[in-house]
């Protein structure tokens, strides 16, 4: 029965994005899609990295950025093939990744939250500083599209199957991963360490593992995001982006790969609906984070089933479980 | 299992001074004394969750001591907590599952890409997982998230979690602290059990009843220090034992 369900699952997932490329005509659409495509793919990652293994990362926009800026130069200057840019862009974010994760990982809570916060700084910095490279705080253009055996991506609804397609694959990775061997090791050194370590788990390699992991994710969906617009600048990826991924996290529930999926969506598409985003972003995600965290801290699709069941149990007259 | 003049301070508190004692193999030994005698400061320089200033610690012929506690449960040490360390958001299930860790190698990328070997591996995992489940009685909630177990429970379930990474040497710390009457002699059944199995068994615990009728060998802690080492009935009439711990109460019984 789990099975079935499980590939009904899938098989939902795959109608609803060729639905929508059949039945979806303005271009407007499919950016906005594409744009949630990257984000879930960030906001899994950084989820297996907060949500599974309970350790907070405050700078993962660096590692999309790291995975951005790659393609986009070896691309755009150097002429690299864009699927090559795209390999060593995880190289790059990957090897960054663990050679943070090394000291940071080390630390808990405050202390490692401060160290990621440090790392997505210095690489914005970089990105800003370093001219000759990056092309500075103007940007770099010129990033050309990708194509796919001799067939080019370069609208949205073209880059659209693609982004789609990259991301149902992470998602039944991300879902086999946690229900493994290497995944429960994760979830468990969450809950305690000491626990975890008595029965054979070195925990700071399971970090450190799954750390890197999740910069590949933030990689790849950087390496998109330059080829889709062509054009990338450092904005993109500062403190800011790091604390929206966050925010996409938590409302789409901390542990939960398809709540992941929600929280990217939600958090893309609210921006570009409510005008008034554009002037209060900080203050409304710093809100909705708060509203979440003291409402529903297991985000919205638990949340709102939990206040269901609370509900239910209140008609019935019967004790809330705890 | 054997410790030789094991010392550990804390700043200026000599938590654990010179201790030695031997466990053989198979035996039931428990360590006992007053609170604060070192006792459980003993077991983690055992199972490497601290390392000893001074003196060794042999398992099986090997020098452990010093060795990250990941590393010493691979080599066959397992232990359960005072206070219980549970992987509370998982299910009673997949916390046995977690004790199969060292006994089992798919690793990320396998997990991720499940080939068809991580899957057969997985199976046995879940079927192991589930027999030790069923030794201790809780095949019933398998399925249930392990934080919602009353404590009597939790600590079966741990003794499970830690009895899945086949260990040769079992450290049981406080078993029975929060039991009530039923429980204990539930508990002192299992130990008995796992006796049987042919593990070796090292116990901290202060219920006296249950430490008399199950150990072998008995060794005393005060202040950190060695003070008696012993079957149990030399133990009961040791009388610096009985000044330090027992009371004058268990001379008379």
């Amino acid at each position: 029965m789990r099975l079935s369900r499980f590939l009904n699952r899938w098989v939902l997932y795959a109608l609803a994005v060729l639905g929508l490329a059949l039945f979806l005509r303005d271009e407007y659409s499919f950016t906005l899609l594409n744009f949630i495509g990257i984000h879930a793919l960030l906001v899994v990652g950084l989820n297996l990295l907060l949500g599974y293994a309970g350790q907070i990362s405050l700078g993962h926009a660096a590692f999309f950025g790291l995975g951005a800026y790659t393609s986009g130069i070896l691309t755009a200057t150097y002429g690299v093939n864009p699927w090559l840019a795209m390999a060593a862009g995880l190289g790059v974010s990957g090897g960054a990744a663990f050679l943070i994760g090394i000291p940071a990982l080390k630390l808990r809570g405050y202390y490692l939250a401060m160290a990621t916060l440090g790392f997505g700084i210095i690489v914005y910095i970089f990105l800003n500083e370093a001219h000759d490279l990056t092309g500075g705080p103007s940007g770099l253009s010129g990033i050309p599209s990708l194509s796919l055996a001799g067939f080019p991506l370069n609208t949205p609804h073209r880059l659209y199957l693609l982004i789609w397609i990259i991301l149902g694959l992470i998602l039944a990775l991300s879902a086999n991963l946690v229900n493994s061997r290497t995944g429960r090791a994760i979830r468990a050194l969450h809950d305690s360490e000491a626990g975890a370590e008595s029965l054979g788990v070195d925990t700071f390699r399971m970090k450190l593992k799954i750390f890197v992991w999740s910069a590949l994710y933030a990689s790849l969906a950087g390496s998109l995001y330059a080829h889709s617009l062509n054009f990338i600048a450092p904005g993109s990826f500062g403190f800011m982006f790091s604390i929206k991924l966050v925010t996409m996290v938590v409302l789409g529930g901390m542990a939960s790969i398809w709540g992941s999926l929600l929280g990217a969506g939600v958090l893309t598409v609210l921006p570009e609906m409510l005008t008034v985003f554009h002037d209060f972003e900080v203050v409304i995600f710093g809100a909705i984070l708060m509203v979440v965290m003291i409402f529903l801290p297991r985000g919205l699709v638990r949340g709102i089933l939990d206040l269901y069941e609370f509900r239910r149990y209140k008609k019935k007259g019967g004790h809330i479980p705890v | 299992m054997e410790l030789q003049r094991v010392s550990l301070a804390f700043g200026g508190l000599q938590a654990v001074e010179q201790v030695s004692f031997e466990v053989a193999k198979g035996a039931i030994k428990a360590v006992i004394g007053p609170n604060g005698a070192g006792k459980t400061t003993l077991f983690n320089l055992v199972t490497g969750f601290l390392a000893p200033q001074q003196g060794r610690i042999i398992f099986q012929g090997e020098e452990i001591q010093g060795r990250p506690a990941h590393r010493i449960a691979w080599q066959g040490i397992a232990r359960t907590f005072q206070l219980v360390q549970l992987f509370d958001h998982m299910t009673v299930l997949e916390n046995v599952m977690v004790g199969r860790h060292r006994l089992s190698r798919s690793g990320l990328l396998a997990g991720a890409l499940q080939f068809p070997w991580t899957r057969t591996e997985e199976k046995g995992i879940r079927a192991e997982a589930m027999e030790f489940l069923e030794f201790v009685g809780l095949a019933n909630r398998a399925q249930q998230p392990a934080a919602i177990l009353p404590l009597g429970l939790k600590r079966m379930l741990e003794i499970a979690r830690a009895l899945a990474s086949a260990p040769t040497l079992l450290l049981l710390d406080e078993p029975a602290s929060g039991l009530d009457a039923v429980e204990t002699e539930r508990l002192k059944d299992l130990i008995l059990a796992l006796k049987d199995r042919g593990l070796t068994l090292l116990l901290v615990e202060h219920d006296m009843g249950l430490t008399m009728e199950v150990a072998d060998e008995i060794a005393v802690l005060n202040y950190g220090k060695l003070i008696a080492d012993g079957p149990p009935r030399a133990i009961q009439k040791n009388p610096e034992v009985i000044a330090a711990y027992l009371g004058t109460d268990w001379q008379s019984q």
